[in-house]
């Protein structure tokens, strides 16, 4: 597919921003984190079109790494949700907010 | 010749920090094992690093006779700030050299009499530790006093300086319990400080405006500035050596701040030998030689710096021919031979007066250590005979009154002790002769009123002394103690023997025909002329001293005091005798009028409760008569206010209060969501970012 | 600028990825985000074909898709479907949140549309093997053998930090 990398680059940014914005903006915690995957996937994105545009594997293994590292960090990340669930009754983050100065 | 030819490597001159590097070894190694090891030791070990002090002393002496311009041996970097460029670096020239060689030996030889004197008096006292403390303070005084003699800028001799008044301070009320009302040491030692802090703004001033006017605080960029500028120079040049004048009238005891050097012998008497005899005062005598470019592109302030010597030397000598306590003596003795060094220098005779600064520290430590004996012997005979507590009547074992026909019981100190007092009447062929009558010499030639006023203060210094060793040594014991009195154990008369041989000898240092020390000066201090021996003044001088030494001996030695009796001179002079015994009221016209003036606005800014404080009565009796308790009360607080709090209190509380309400404000910062956090941290990015693609990038 | 056939499938394609994005922040029920983001998912995973990585192309769909998003769907049933009723404490987040992330792609569209030659450029070709398993393989165990391993690590790691996460005691446990 013969599209310019600076479109899919402007696609991963729109992706990216969206992931932004839902990381801030929503208060489930769950929710929160699918952003998270999302602004992950849009850097995926960019880096496919960079190893596309210079040739090289890096790029790829490097999403490989990428999805490697979010899987374990999902792992952790939701069992960090349950246990707060637990001990909290509440997913809401902005019922978290005992650190306060 | 070799061996300055091996000193010429420069690995020699590279030792030089090491001068104060020992002693400073010396006093962490007692600091930290002191309270371990035995008690001699430590005074052992304090004095084997001034030792090596002394050997790396020699060995800069024949490092500088291979490489007579000397060296600037850098340690490190201490202020870097703008063009304000201060190094810890030491000046080893031939003048340095002189005063490490001095301090160094003569410290040495004080040190181990100190073991003895001091091991004696604490187990009166009863505690090892001050044996300790005693020491660390000898051995950081020595660390300083080398600080200031090496030092290569005015601010590191300022450092020296100042911690040589500490040192003092320490030293002075070490037996901080002691004296008057139990408080008295300290008050003396606090006197020392305070008087030599006056000093001290002279030298502070004088190093602001010598970096104002050359722009640097190293003597030889200062120096060589001076030099270029010439006439225009000599505006700024004479208001600093004035300034420095005033550190020098602090530091070194001359009129009108010399009233701490006498309340200064509360202190042991190794202290008063080390520092208030033959190193502290000399610092002042130092810094006007030292400075000498700066003193000849000024006459006003050497013509100063000589009459100012000249005057406290008669005036202190007119004092010590009426006092009673042996130290009180040796102490107005030393102020005014530190006038003559003060004369000597401010007329531009640098060799008479370094010369005189050395063999003053020989035949005056020698007296100081002498007495200490003699005090020791007589007290020890007093302990021995009436117990541990005397019985009622105060016995004062320094009041020369109760001495009297000790030659014959303390035989080794009577004849050092008769060394020292000869040399420093000036009787040849002892060192004090060779070096006073070059004094005079210079005086003579440079400004007659100086000779006179000098001769004058030689003749009563003569006289003095030889009423001293009369009153002391010869004649009949006068009380119990005298008669029992025995002599000490050689580890004190040993140093004092070695004493007695420079004393001696000290002469050869200078002696007409080789001139030893001025052409060693000269490598330094280039102005100096090399003078003949003149016979005449010679003569005169000496006939002055034998005849004050005669007559002396005509009213104190034909009939010596005995028991109880009066002072004889007081018959002769009266009234003039008692102004004398009381210094000429001189510290009770300070107390009247300095202290209390400040002691008094002092207490006139307190706004407290405290019904003894002069100001707040002022306040109460004043308010009382203008309104009601309540207004009394809101005025007093609104004057409080004005006067204590409005300038100082509410300068800390609102600094205070400022840092708290910004710290509250920015706490809030804190809210505790996440999501706030978060919303911050891509603030943060898109800052960076938008600063990457607009601008720097 | 003409559209080829592939900028028009690559346009659907965005298209799709962007509505699956904002429907995935938008819905109110967590599920409904969940399977938004499969969706979104599958349009990445085509992009990644199209782009010459079928290896990372079936990898997203297995793991990300298929595993990561399967345990987002357990955590959600697990914690039960949950509305939030109350207002938001903090009103300005969302505006806030709103025009800054405007901003961002604004900022980087910028960045990245500045040079007009950039859109026209023609891809250079590539040699055939490109993204498959054996050259992913290859790559990877040769010049990333050790983040490879350290990556093994981290799973482990990850494994062990929520199963104890999981299993920890509670003192006001029911």
């Amino acid at each position: 597919m013969n599209v310019p990398t600076v479109y899919v680059i402007g696609l991963s940014a729109v992706l990216f921003s969206l992931g932004v914005t839902g990381v801030l903006v929503r208060r489930n915690a769950i929710v929160i984190f699918m952003s998270i995957e999302l602004m992950l996937n849009a850097a995926n994105l960019a880096f496919i079109a960079f190893a596309r545009e210079a040739g090289s594997m890096a790029g790829q293994v490097f999403v490989f790494f990428v999805i490697a590292v979010a899987a374990a960090e999902v792992a952790v990340g939701l069992a960090l949700i349950v246990a707060i669930h637990r001990s909290r009754d509440t997913i809401d983050i902005d019922e978290i907010s005992s650190l306060h100065g | 010749m070799i061996m300055s030819q091996l000193a010429g490597a420069v690995g020699w001159f590279g030792l030089a920090p090491w001068v104060i590097g020992f002693p400073l070894l010396g006093l962490i190694v007692n600091l930290l094992i002191g309270s371990k090891i035995p008690e001699r030791l430590v005074g052992w070990i304090a004095s084997a690093a001034v030792g090596l002090a002394f050997v790396v002393a020699v060995l800069q002496f024949l490092a500088v006779q291979a490489d007579p311009a000397g060296r600037e041996v850098a340690v490190a970097t201490w202020i870097s700030v703008g063009s304000l460029n201060i190094q810890w670096a030491l000046k080893v020239d031939s003048l340095s050299v002189m005063m490490m060689l001095m301090v160094s030996g003569v410290s040495a030889l004080i040190h181990i009499y100190a073991i003895g004197y001091m091991h004696a008096d604490v187990r009166f006292k009863g505690d090892p530790h001050r044996y300790r403390r005693f020491f660390v303070y000898f051995n950081l005084f020595v660390a300083l006093m080398m600080v200031l003699v090496t030092a290569d800028s005015y601010l590191m001799m300022f450092v020296g300086w100042e911690g040589v008044g500490l040192c003092s301070y320490l030293l002075i009320s070490f037996w901080f319990e002691g004296g008057l009302e139990g408080l008295g040491n300290a008050i003396a030692g606090k006197k020392a400080f305070v008087v030599n802090r006056i000093g001290d703004v002279g030298f502070l001033l004088a190093m602001f405006i010598t970096f104002w006017t050359f722009g640097s605080l190293q003597f030889d960029a200062v120096f060589h500035q001076a030099e270029s500028m010439g006439a225009a120079a000599v505006g700024p040049v004479t208001v600093i050596t004035l300034l420095l004048l005033l550190g020098v009238a602090g530091k070194s005891a001359q009129l009108p701040l010399f009233v701490w050097l006498p309340d200064a012998m509360a202190g042991p008497t190794p202290v008063s030998a080390l520092i208030h005899a033959a190193t502290m005062v000399t610092a002042g005598i130092y810094l006007v030689a030292r400075n000498h470019v700066l003193f000849a592109l000024a006459p006003v302030s050497a013509n100063t710096a000589a009459m100012l010597g000249a005057l406290t030397a008669l005036f202190s000598a007119t004092i010590a021919v009426a006092q009673f306590d042996i130290k009180k003596v040796l102490a107005y003795s030393t102020i005014s031979q530190l006038g003559f060094m003060l004369a000597a220098v401010g007329l531009g005779g640098y060799v008479a007066g370094l010369f005189h600064l050395v063999t003053h520290a020989f035949f005056k430590a020698l007296l100081f250590l002498g007495a200490g004996s003699v005090i020791q012997g007589v007290e020890h005979a007093h302990e021995a005979s009436h117990g541990e507590h005397a019985h009622g009547e105060p016995f004062d074992p320094q009041d020369m009154r109760n001495m009297g026909g000790l030659r014959t019981r303390m035989k080794t100190t009577f004849w050092v002790y008769l060394i020292a007092g000869l040399s420093l009447a000036g009787v040849p062929p002892l060192s004090g002769f060779f070096s006073k009558d070059e004094i005079l010499l210079d005086a003579l030639h440079a400004n007659p009123v100086v000779y006179v006023l000098l001769a004058a203060a030689a003749f009563l210094t003569a006289f003095y002394i030889g009423r001293q060793l009369f009153m002391v040594f010869a004649g009949q014991p006068r009380t119990e103690s005298a008669k029992q009195a025995k002599e000490n154990p050689p580890v004190m008369t040993l140093p004092l023997v070695g004493l007695a041989l420079l004393a001696v000898l000290g002469g050869g240092l200078n002696f007409p025909g080789t001139h030893a020390l001025a052409e060693w000066l000269k490598l330094t201090i280039s102005e100096i002329e090399i003078s003949g021996f003149d016979f005449q003044v010679a003569g005169i001088s000496t006939a002055i001293a034998l005849v004050a030494l005669v007559l002396a001996w005509w009213i104190y030695g034909r009939k010596p005091m005995t028991e109880g009796s009066q002072d004889p001179l007081r018959s002769s002079l009266g009234a003039l005798f008692t102004a004398l015994s009381r210094k000429w009221w001189v510290d009770e016209l300070y107390a009247a009028t300095v202290v209390r003036g400040y002691e008094g606005l002092a207490a006139l800014m307190v706004v407290g409760e405290d019904a003894q404080f002069a100001g707040n009565r002022f306040w109460t009796n004043w308010l009382d008569q203008i309104g009601s308790r309540k207004g009394k009360q809101a005025a007093r607080g609104l004057l409080g206010m004005i006067v204590d709090l409005s300038f100082v209190d509410s300068l800390m509380i609102t600094s205070g209060d400022l840092a708290k309400g910004a710290a509250q404000r920015l706490s809030r910062l804190q809210t505790g969501f996440i999501r706030n956090y978060a919303l911050a941290i891509l603030l943060g990015i898109l800052g960076v970012l938008v600063f990457m693609i607009f601008g720097g990038g | 600028m003409t559209p080829t056939p592939d900028l028009i499938i690559f346009s659907l394609l965005a298209a799709l990825a962007i509505a699956s994005a904002v429907m995935t922040l938008a819905s109110r029920q967590a599920v409904y985000s969940a399977l938004f983001l499969v969706f979104n998912f599958l349009v990445i995973a085509v992009l990644f074909l199209l782009l010459h990585a079928p290896f990372i192309a079936l990898i997203q769909i297995t793991v990300y898709a298929g595993a990561i998003m399967v345990l987002f769907l357990f955590v959600i049933m697990l914690l039960g479907l949950q509305s939030l009723h109350t207002e938001s404490k903090l009103r300005w987040q969302a505006p806030s949140a709103v025009i800054l992330a405007l901003i961002l792609v604004g900022t980087l569209a910028y960045a990245l549309f500045r040079e007009p030659g950039a859109a026209a450029a023609l891809l250079p070709p590539l040699q055939s093997g490109f993204g498959s398993p054996a050259e992913v393989g290859q790559v990877l165990f040769n010049q990333y053998l050790v983040p490879f391993e350290i990556t093994s690590v981290l799973l482990l790691v990850a494994m062990v930090g929520a199963i104890f996460l999981s299993t920890f005691k509670r003192k006001s446990s029911e």
